[in-house]
């Protein structure tokens, strides 16, 4: 079970994730070898599931990021199962999440530039099986980002 | 833009599933010298490819079962304040991302809540009350995962 230091801790380190470990136990007022212990047992106990590097794709030359929203045709029964493991298989891929509500699927996928997307797009996604709907949000900014919970 | 060779997309691969590893283990497991490895970070660091870190927590463990895509289209006479919008919306401890998008919807909002109850306060409380919402889609996240994208 977590306490209320597990709390005050995760709250920052979700809040700041960049932060260096002395500037995290101030603000939690704790000491650094408590904090890392805390860690350490937030990880082991599965509360922590990663800690990842996020990547920005237009860094690498990755212009174009669009979020697809898919309809599946249900009265096939394995249609998810189906469309997921073929949209592993598409590079541009970098996420893929399912959903309970009007869209069952959503792919987030990158291209270099507009030509590259429309290559993409025709050639890779609509080619994805059990498609019955899709419609694409081409993302402009993100404004946040953060795992942060309020805690 | 930056070059990759294979063994930056190989560094890239791994600290996108850990990316707190050290230099030196990131080195050990890539067959890199500790200062190799440490060099090649700095360089994607500086090249803003790596940017920062991302913790990720099991939610449902932590009192948050319930994750909600939120499409939020901007009404009519709302839609010069986007800025507006933005400045209150940032502000919701519920929202975790907030993207301004093109297509059906002007925004897309990711926001969490302990159960479905909860979910209602903060979309009538907080999301609804938002200046200029306009229509407002919601999707219950039932699963998600993240994938190497093009440098796998």
């Amino acid at each position: 079970m977590l306490d209320e230091t597990d709390r005050r801790i995760l709250r920052h380190w979700l809040g700041e994730p960049d932060a260096a470990r002395a500037v995290l136990a101030e603000r939690a007022g704790v000491t650094q070898a408590t904090l890392g212990r805390r860690m350490e047992r937030l990880r082991q106990a599965g509360v922590v599931k990663a800690v990842r590097a996020r990547i920005d794709w237009k860094a690498l030359g990755f212009a174009v990021e669009v979020s697809l929203r898919f309809t599946l045709d249900k009265t096939n029964p394995r249609a998810f199962d189906e469309f997921i493991a073929a949209a592993r298989d598409v590079p541009e891929v970098v996420a893929i999440q399912t959903f309970l509500g009007r869209v069952d699927v959503r792919l987030n996928a990158v291209a270099r530039d507009m030509g590259h997307w429309q290559e993409v797009y025709r050639e890779k996604i609509l080619a994805l099986p059990h498609i019955a709907e899709v419609e694409a949000l081409m993302l402009i900014s993100t404004i946040k980002e953060s795992e942060g919970l309020p805690l | 833009m930056i070059d990759l060779d294979d063994t930056d997309r190989a560094l890239l691969r791994a600290l996108s599933r850990e990316g707190d590893l050290s230099a030196g283990e990131l080195g050990r497991r890539l067959g890199l010298s500790q200062p190799a490895a440490w060099r090649r970070v700095k360089r994607l660091t500086e090249a803003g490819v790596l940017r920062g870190l991302a913790v990720e927590t099991d939610r449902a463990a932590l009192g948050f079962g319930v994750t909600v895509f939120l499409g939020v289209k901007l009404a009519a006479k709302g839609r010069g304040s986007f800025e507006d919008f933005e400045r209150a919306v940032m502000a919701i401890p519920e929202v975790q991302v907030v993207q301004h998008v093109l297509g059906l919807f002007d925004y897309r909002l990711r926001v969490v809540a302990r159960d479905i109850p909860d979910f209602e306060r903060v979309l009538r409380r907080r999301i609804m009350t938002l200046p200029g919402v306009g229509n407002v889609e919601a999707n219950v996240l039932l699963s998600e995962e993240a994938r190497p994208g093009p440098i796998g």
